[in-house]
């Protein structure tokens, strides 16, 4: 990709990110650690890899994004508010009894929103069912989505992987939102995942490596995806959680937690800092 | 009248005869095809079946993400896994979002027989009904199951269906004027001292009882409460007012279910005196079915019984 679409993608991750942060802030509830990890991969799809119209949501050919993790929301609705689904100004609703968007990605009152999740471990099989459908029903649509590391041992997710080989879903792409941080500590000491890329080639996956924060490599990934014939692929991204926040990187404090005003501030004030750059170069 | 049929099988059949129809129908199961009867289904429409394995909850999501794309899934297994296992993705993906799946568990009951307790279903209606905008419903017998089938795929939502093991009399196919119709109960029988509002196979059991309390000079209304949720509550407080007595029969925990739900009703809408019959809060065990069921007191005696102390506490 050409340098100013990377830039114009890492400008808009940029402003995502720093509307999520915002959102949890003013609603002082909701995940920012997991919803920063997985912004870039995120915009990389709505802006540059998936077939979708913000003035028809429902378009029965369009393609589909489940967000497994539905604790991600911060990620989810500045993404589709910056697509234009919905007004920006949707977000300050965000966990309040005053309006629908709810804590968890929620799909009956959020236009664009494909699936409402939440429970993890869920939204993957519903990502296999539209997938499904779509071979069922001869269209060409793709099925997009994102999962938690955490997430994976819940052991409805190998259900799905299974499901998903069985059925030859090679209209599915999944991204495994490598952040290594789930809310009790490290992925690797809570429960053991790794090796992921064996894991997901011996349940019949095409598996491809990436950096999660490199939109060049990210839409190569995609694109490999869409070649792949026969089976379902699974990006493994390598992410930072709390990506793009000094304090929040890296940092399993922060998977559900809200930042005080002054940690507000901060965030803010490094977020512009870097839209800023990235709108100088 | 009198056919002998189990409402599994009219419900696969029925199901399979709907296939051409419905291009947009799907049905799953969890390696079960053989005895939830959606083998009929897969033979009558191999494109449209998906055996998902020994895997409820995918199974589940699966049908959800289906449903989002405008197909019509059936999603089938046991009572016990259909509705306990998979309950968190029937409420998460599919009733929260308010998707057009259709659970169906079959072998719900004690009437599971030899299997026991592992695989005899009796809270399957408790939690279903305790699920958002769920419809639960059973189904007395063949005649029934097949226009419930129907009446399900035109239905729009999500909904929990029992189906039963054991072959059972028809006996909805002599009602004059029968007409199935979701949420609204089917009085088979009139009667002025007490009303019996039974589901699945213990309506014919509770006609049986009828019959007995008959013989002793007690008038019985039975009511065919085959949709549990929503409860057909006119139908219920018509009975209360005319019979002053009821008794619930079920063939599941006495908690949660049927019972509980006329109860509810009641004692806001109607105060009545109700005597519940079914499971009495405690585990089956292995037997042949019709040993089960006397042992645990699921009979028509004990239903007649339950009536007299229901008249008995009237005021």
């Amino acid at each position: 990709m050409d340098t100013s679409t990377r830039n114009s993608l890492a400008i808009t991750a940029a402003k995502a990110r720093l509307l999520g942060v915002e959102m949890v802030y003013r609603a002082q509830s909701g995940h920012p650690g997991g919803s920063l990890s997985c912004m870039d991969v995120l915009t990389e799809l709505y802006f540059r890899v998936m077939k979708v119209d913000p003035k028809d949501p429902k378009n029965p050919d369009r393609d589909r994004f489940v967000m497994s993790k539905g604790h991600c929301s911060p990620a989810v609705y500045p993404v589709l508010a910056l697509r234009g689904f919905f007004p920006v100004e949707n977000l300050k609703m965000f966990r309040s009894i005053d309006g629908h968007m709810s804590g968890h990605v929620e799909m009956k009152y959020n236009p664009g929103v494909d699936m409402s999740t939440g429970s993890l471990g869920q939204g993957v099989s519903t990502a296999v069912g539209m997938a499904l459908a779509g071979k069922v029903a001869k269209k060409d649509y793709r099925v997009y989505a994102i999962l938690g590391d955490g997430e994976l041992a819940e052991g409805q997710v190998w259900e799905a992987m299974m499901s998903a080989a069985k059925y030859k879903l090679d209209n599915l792409c999944i991204t495994v939102d490598v952040n290594g941080l789930q809310i009790d500590g490290p992925t690797a000491e809570v429960m053991p995942t790794e090796p992921l890329d064996k894991k997901f080639e011996a349940f019949g996956w095409h598996v491809v490596k990436v950096d999660g924060h490199d939109f060049d490599a990210i839409e190569d990934a995609f694109n490999e995806a869409k070649n792949v014939k026969g089976q379902p692929t699974v990006l493994l991204a390598k992410t930072v959680k709390g990506k793009g926040v000094s304090y929040m990187e890296n940092n399993a404090g922060w998977h559900g937690k809200a930042p005080n005003d002054e940690q507000f501030a901060q965030a803010k004030a490094e977020l512009e800092a870097q839209i800023k750059e990235l709108e100088g170069k | 009248m009198g056919e002998k049929i189990a409402t599994r099988n009219a419900y696969g059949m029925a199901l399979a005869e709907l296939a051409p129809k419905y291009p947009e129908l799907v049905c799953f199961d969890a390696d079960l095809a053989g005895a939830t009867m959606s083998k009929f289904f897969k033979e009558a429409c191999p494109e449209r079946f998906f055996d998902m394995g020994i895997a409820e909850c995918n199974m589940a999501g699966v049908a959800a993400g289906m449903a989002t794309c405008g197909f019509k899934p059936f999603i089938n297994s046991f009572a016990m896994f259909s509705a306990g296992r998979a309950w968190e993705q029937v409420r998460n993906s599919i009733a929260y979002p308010g998707l057009n799946v259709k659970v169906v568990g079959s072998h719900g009951g004690l009437s599971v027989g030899e299997d026991g307790a592992t695989h005899q279903c009796i809270e399957d209606f408790a939690l279903m009904r305790a699920i958002p905008g769920m419809m639960v419903l059973c189904p007395c017998d063949g005649y029934e199951m097949k226009q419930a089938v129907q009446a399900l795929v035109e239905y729009e939502g999500p909904a929990y269906m029992r189906l039963g093991r054991l072959a059972v009399e028809t006996v909805t196919d002599e009602i004059p004027g029968y007409k199935f119709e979701l949420g609204k109960g089917v009085t088979l029988r009139d009667g002025k001292d007490v009303t019996i509002i039974a589901v699945g196979m213990n309506v014919q059991m509770s006609l049986k009882a009828a019959e007995l309390l008959e013989k002793e000079g007690i008038s019985a209304r039975v009511i065919d409460m085959h949709t549990i949720k929503p409860l057909d509550e006119e139908l219920v407080l018509k009975a209360a007012k005319e019979t002053g007595a009821i008794v619930t029969s079920e063939e599941a925990n006495i908690l949660g279910g049927l019972g509980a739900a006329v109860c509810e009703l009641l004692s806001e809408k109607c105060p009545t005196p109700v005597v519940r019959h079914g499971v009495k809060d405690e585990f089956g065990r292995s037997g042949a079915a019709p040993k089960v069921l006397e042992a645990y007191g699921i009979t028509a005696e004990a239903i007649a019984e339950k009536a007299k102390q229901a008249i008995a506490l009237k005021k």
